[in-house]
């Protein structure tokens, strides 16, 4: 961990060995070696992390993802390797677009991507080539929509009830008895996104009452009334 | 079309199709809300998919629109089992990315109460794994402790489960002059009773039947699967991030890592008894060094991310308004990202944190080590019976509220 050196020349022994798959190559400021990895190239350069003998990184740790909407290539995947043998870890990034670009899965690899894909495609709708079985896992049968994505309210669309009538749980779209309440605590004079006056009169047709630009707590909160 | 060719020929009786069976949702063994879909060939578990996400409470989109210091208590209520284990990932990973440097106290408060969550956690597993396997006096015994290790954090935080007590820069508040004695006293006696829940179950007839040989985990299983903590242990390699990857100061405190050498439901019972035994010592350190003059002081970095002192706030204003700041709009983390893991009694908890420089988190991601466990469920119990699924999930000391977040 604190052997700084041993991982900068592991870095570059990443950047120069694979070269064609490696964007950039690196220790961050938190002594971290984090990789960027062009998205056809990941379960390669996964399997070859795994196998060279210098990186043993035999274990997966976590795969995750980063949604960023503002950009073009819109989200990160990001992989968490550790290598028992060598005691280090790495973290390799990926940037795919919304739409149109898929991931290599890496259940050839390592078995345990298995469930993690599942877990990004059903929060990011990120999907991953190969994959043997990418159903929803965490989210309820039948659920729609991508939750963790920053255009995503948290309150959801849809709630469920049991219908003492019909004799089952019914899907209805989410309605509040209160407005979500979502406080902008920034100070005033620095980094408040809202103006008291605009947020304090009548909410719009649209039903956006936060006083706040988060992407997740804007509009779609149903209407409150 | 050979096999359709016997079809017509065959009685009911011979047409015989494999089973499928719900385990669960609502089963006592499941520990928790799990639906296994079982299919099986008499007894034989041909195949097991397991249906997680019933306990899905959106943890991490919530995270991302409270402040740092809201989220800390949603770490409690992942593995409720052990609290502060949760909770101490969380910090480390805000301690690193503002580069907080955690008083000696703290830190020893932390490892304390992050062993007595270790002992907690495996009272727990050991003693409901058996309850699964037909032993019923052990959960009464082992509870009967997890009560006590229960009143020292209400007697440390105010609460029994969730606890909000590891605070980035440190803990809360300080421990009552009492409780460290107290602490004290019960690993003394501590001992005794993890004899007596042995003598029950270690070389018990039953028990050992229904354990060993059973949902057995090579080295490159764990590795496969990524595996952590006893789970890993259990197969024989020696990995514990606290001796490995030292957080806080683990690597001041002498203590053995138990492994097993099969691998099997019965080592990792035996790991998970000597472990205890192993964090009932470093208890018994951590309180001594408590004690000692060097560790007086203060138990939490003052600075930005921590409340001024309660006597400070009586004549200061610039503590009143740090204090209302703190507690409204909360602290800023610079922008960047960590990982960050501790050793949890479960295996490797980790939080992959990334932050945009506000006041929330741009996406935090908890890395449970449950989640993996459970993963392998097919791979382990393809070929058993069905009654040893109940073992299996019991040793592998899952706890729905990590898994599904």
């Amino acid at each position: 961990m604190n052997d700084l050196e041993s991982l900068r020349g592991l870095a570059s022994h990443v950047a120069e060995t694979q070269r064609e798959s490696v964007l950039s190559s690196g220790v961050n400021a938190m002594g971290e070696l984090v990789v960027a990895v062009s998205h056809q190239k990941v379960a390669e350069f996964a399997l070859w992390l795994k196998t060279d003998s210098p990186c043993r990184f035999t274990t997966l740790v976590d795969i995750t993802a980063v949604d960023y909407p503002s950009r073009d290539r819109r989200f990160d995947v990001v992989y968490h390797l550790l290598s028992m043998q060598r005691n280090q870890r790495i973290r390799f990034r990926t940037s795919i677009r919304e739409s149109g670009e898929l991931v290599p899965t890496l259940v050839p690899v390592f078995p345990a991507a298995n469930w993690f894909e599942r877990e990004v495609f059903d929060m990011y709708g990120v999907m991953f080539s190969g994959h043997p079985d990418l159903r929803r896992i965490l989210t309820d049968y039948g659920f729609q929509g991508y939750p963790l994505r920053k255009d995503f309210p948290t309150t959801g669309f849809t709630e469920v009830r049991y219908d003492e009538v019909e004799k089952r749980v019914v899907q209805e779209p989410v309605s509040l008895v209160q407005e979500y309440r979502q406080f902008d605590f920034m100070s005033p004079w620095e980094g408040s996104q809202s103006i008291i006056g605009e947020t304090a009169g009548a909410v719009g047709p649209e039903g956006s009452g936060q006083p706040n630009d988060r992407p997740d707590s804007g509009g779609n909160n149903g209407s409150a009334t | 079309m050979t096999e359709r060719a016997f079809d017509d020929a065959a009685t009911d009786e011979q047409r015989i199709r494999n089973f499928n069976i719900n385990f669960g949702p609502q089963h006592p063994a499941a520990h928790g809300v799990l639906r296994l879909v079982l299919e099986l060939d008499g007894e034989i578990v041909e195949r097991c998919d397991p249906h997680i996400g019933l306990l899905h409470r959106g943890t991490e989109k919530l995270m991302e629109s409270r402040t740092y210091l809201q989220n800390l208590p949603y770490f409690d209520r992942l593995d409720y089992v052990a609290p502060m284990n949760q909770e101490h990932a969380w910090c480390l990973a805000i301690e690193k990315l503002t580069g907080t440097v955690v008083p000696r106290r703290g830190q020893l408060i932390r490892v304390l109460y992050c062993e007595i969550g270790r002992v907690l956690n495996h009272l727990l597993n050991v003693t409901t794994q058996a309850m699964d396997v037909g032993a019923l006096t052990p959960p009464l015994w082992g509870f009967e402790e997890r009560e006590k290790l229960m009143v020292f954090y209400e007697r440390a935080c105010g609460a029994r489960l969730h606890a909000a007590y590891f605070r980035p820069g440190g803990v809360h508040q300080d421990l009552p002059s009492k409780l460290l004695a107290d602490i004290s006293a019960w690993t003394e006696s501590f001992p005794a009773v993890l004899d007596d829940i042995e003598e029950l179950l270690t070389e018990n007839r039953i028990f050992k039947q229904r354990n060993v040989d059973i949902g057995v985990v090579s080295q490159q299983d764990a590795l496969d699967w990524g595996f952590s903590g006893v789970m890993v242990r259990g197969s024989g390699l020696a990995w514990d991030l606290r001796r490995s990857q030292p957080y806080e100061c683990y690597n001041e405190f002498d203590f053995r890592i138990p492994i097993g050498r099969n691998g099997d439901c019965y080592d990792r019972y035996l790991c998970r008894m000597e472990e205890m035994r192993e964090s009932n010592g470093i208890i018994r350190a951590a309180v001594d060094k408590l004690g000692s003059a060097e560790a007086a002081g203060d138990v939490i970095a003052r600075g930005k991310l921590s409340p001024p002192r309660r006597d400070d706030m009586k004549t200061s204003m610039e503590a009143l308004i740090h204090h209302f700041k703190l507690y409204t709009e909360g602290f800023r983390v610079p922008e960047g990202e960590v990982y960050a893991a501790v050793e949890a009694p479960k295996g490797e908890f980790g939080v992959y944190l990334v932050a945009d420089g506000s006041n929330m988190p741009y996406k935090a991601k908890i890395r449970a080590p449950g989640f993996l466990h459970l993963q392998a469920m097919e791979a382990l119990s393809k070929g058993h019976q069905l009654a040893d699924v109940s073992a299996i999930i019991g040793t592998l000391d899952v706890v729905f509220g990590e898994i599904d977040r």
